[in-house]
């Protein structure tokens, strides 16, 4: 079992960082923009995007958590169900542009239950999707539209975002099996 | 933790680590009912029966509109409209729900211990809403969600718990909920309405309301069955009304940020006069709406139970 790491604590925030700069530049700054994370480290990295946007463009733009857990499509299939955590959109999402943020994109299927948890708040004139990582191997027809670092990973292997919020340290890991 | 319970009967077996998760739960889903959208597809594909063998309009829809928030499909039952006037069996008309795909049913009965008996027979989860004169854990769970959502804490309060507690499921439903959470349990009304063993499940016995709910931080009061008022438990309705009848003079002895709570119906003027009922201190219609959280978060948790076993 070795561990690579792909990203170090200064490439992490470089990232974050110029996918800022693209959320900011497709949307012509941060009018109607609102910020959702998902569980859990997903909520970090949406926090530090609400604040650089504060930072560069003076205004705070709203912002929500996601947990997916009652939108799961595997519950039927999962053994072991994990707890509902709280979700939190304390604002109207229609006609917003929404950021959905995810750490680790994947099989799709956490940012399909997101979306349709999204539509469930209102009717958003956008969803948009940031991810730290884009791991492949999708399994729905979903794209990211601001990637940190796409990886070519194997299905066995395990990407590992640690973030200061939540671990102490900012870092990506791919570990091997 | 993981919950690991197939039913929920009644709150006497469920322990404090298992309440908590189901509080914590009802915590998450709150918010749905606060969407557009009040809908989760959570248990998309499940079929949950209500049988309900007594008259019940908001706890059966209480249950319902939890059902559906989670996507369920639901079935109902009523005694009224159904083959049990025929003589069916209990045991043959869930079987019968059961053969028709249900696999959670919500049983009202009016036979104390009759969850018990179709937990024992069936393989659908079996979620008690009021048992005779044993348990009524839905409401004893949305009691202590509510009270843990205004005060923070459970533990270290005083609780008094007000009338008919001889006839009253949420009463005993209340006791073991709030004493293992580390409540001060007392109970308190006519000597033929409090039962001999109350204290041994934990709850002080009053006869004097005023003792009971000095330096109470919760207040439950019980629903009086006017239809009793000509049985031998107690003289007059109005003598009830004037010892156990909560009024704001008699409120005084309980604490300043006191609670009140009313399981519903309520009988203004018997139990509660009508300036506590629509006063600052009553939560009765907040422990309406909680209602539905926790039932919510109590099918999300049998529903997980079932998956695991």
């Amino acid at each position: 079992m070795a561990d690579k790491v792909v990203l170090d604590s200064d490439s992490v925030n470089r990232t974050i960082s110029r996918i800022v700069n693209q959320i900011l530049e497709r949307n012509n700054g941060a009018a109607d923009v609102v910020i959702i994370g998902i569980r859990t480290r997903g909520v970090h990295i949406a926090t530090r995007i609400a604040n650089e946007i504060e930072k560069l463009e003076g205004i705070r733009p709203e912002m929500g958590t996601l947990d997916i857990t009652l939108y799961r499509d595997d519950l039927r299939q999962k053994t072991e169900w994990p707890k509902v955590e709280r979700t939190e959109v304390p604002f109207d999402l229609d006609d917003k542009k929404v950021i959905l943020v995810d750490d680790v994109i994947f099989t799709g299927r956490t940012t399909r239950a997101a979306i349709e948890a999204i539509m469930d708040f209102g009717r958003p004139s956008s969803i948009q999707v940031v991810t730290l990582i884009d791991r492949g191997h999708r399994e729905l027809p979903i794209q990211p539209d601001y990637t940190g670092l796409k990886l070519n990973t194997l299905s066995s292997e395990t990407v590992r975002v640690h973030l200061k919020e939540a671990d102490g340290k900012d870092e990506v890991v791919v570990v091997k099996q | 933790m993981a919950f690991e319970r197939k039913h929920i009967l009644g709150l006497e077996e469920l322990n404090a680590e298992e309440i908590t998760l189901v509080l914590d739960t009802a915590e998450s889903m709150r918010e749905v009912s606060d969407r557009d959208v009040k809908k989760v597809p959570a248990l998309r594909g499940v079929t949950v029966c209500n049988l309900f063998f007594e008259p019940s309009t908001r706890t059966r829809s209480s249950f319902e509109i939890a059902e559906k928030r989670l996507s369920a499909d639901v079935l109902n039952f009523t005694t009224i409209h159904s083959s049990v006037v025929k003589g069916e069996t209990l045991l043959d008309t869930a079987r019968n729900l059961e053969a028709m795909g249900a696999s959670m049913i919500v049983i009202r009965h009016p036979m104390s211990g009759a969850p018990w008996l179709l937990a024992k027979e069936l393989n659908s989860s079996i979620i008690n809403a009021g048992d005779g004169w044993h348990e009524h854990p839905s409401q004893g769970l949305l009691d202590l969600f509510t009270i843990r959502r205004l005060k923070g804490r459970i533990e270290g309060l005083k609780v008094a718990i007000v009338g008919d507690i001889l006839h009253s499921r949420v009463a005993r439903s209340d006791i073991w909920g709030f004493t293992k959470l580390g409540a001060e349990v007392r109970v308190v009304g006519p000597p033929t309405l409090i039962p001999k063993y109350i204290e041994h499940i934990n709850a002080k016995a009053y006869y004097n309301l005023e003792d009971a709910i000095d330096g109470a931080d919760v207040v439950i009061m019980l629903r009086i069955q006017k239809e009793r008022q000509d049985s031998e438990f107690f003289p007059s309705l109005r003598e009830y009304s004037r010892f156990y009848g909560l009024t704001r003079e008699k409120l005084r002895g309980a604490a300043k940020d006191v609670t009140v709570m009313h399981p519903g119906p309520i009988n203004r003027g018997v139990e509660l006069s009508s300036d506590i009922a629509d006063g600052a201190e009553a939560v009765i219609l907040e422990q309406v709406s909680n209602g539905i959280a926790v039932r919510m978060a109590m099918f999300y948790l049998v529903a997980s139970a079932r998956r695991t076993s």
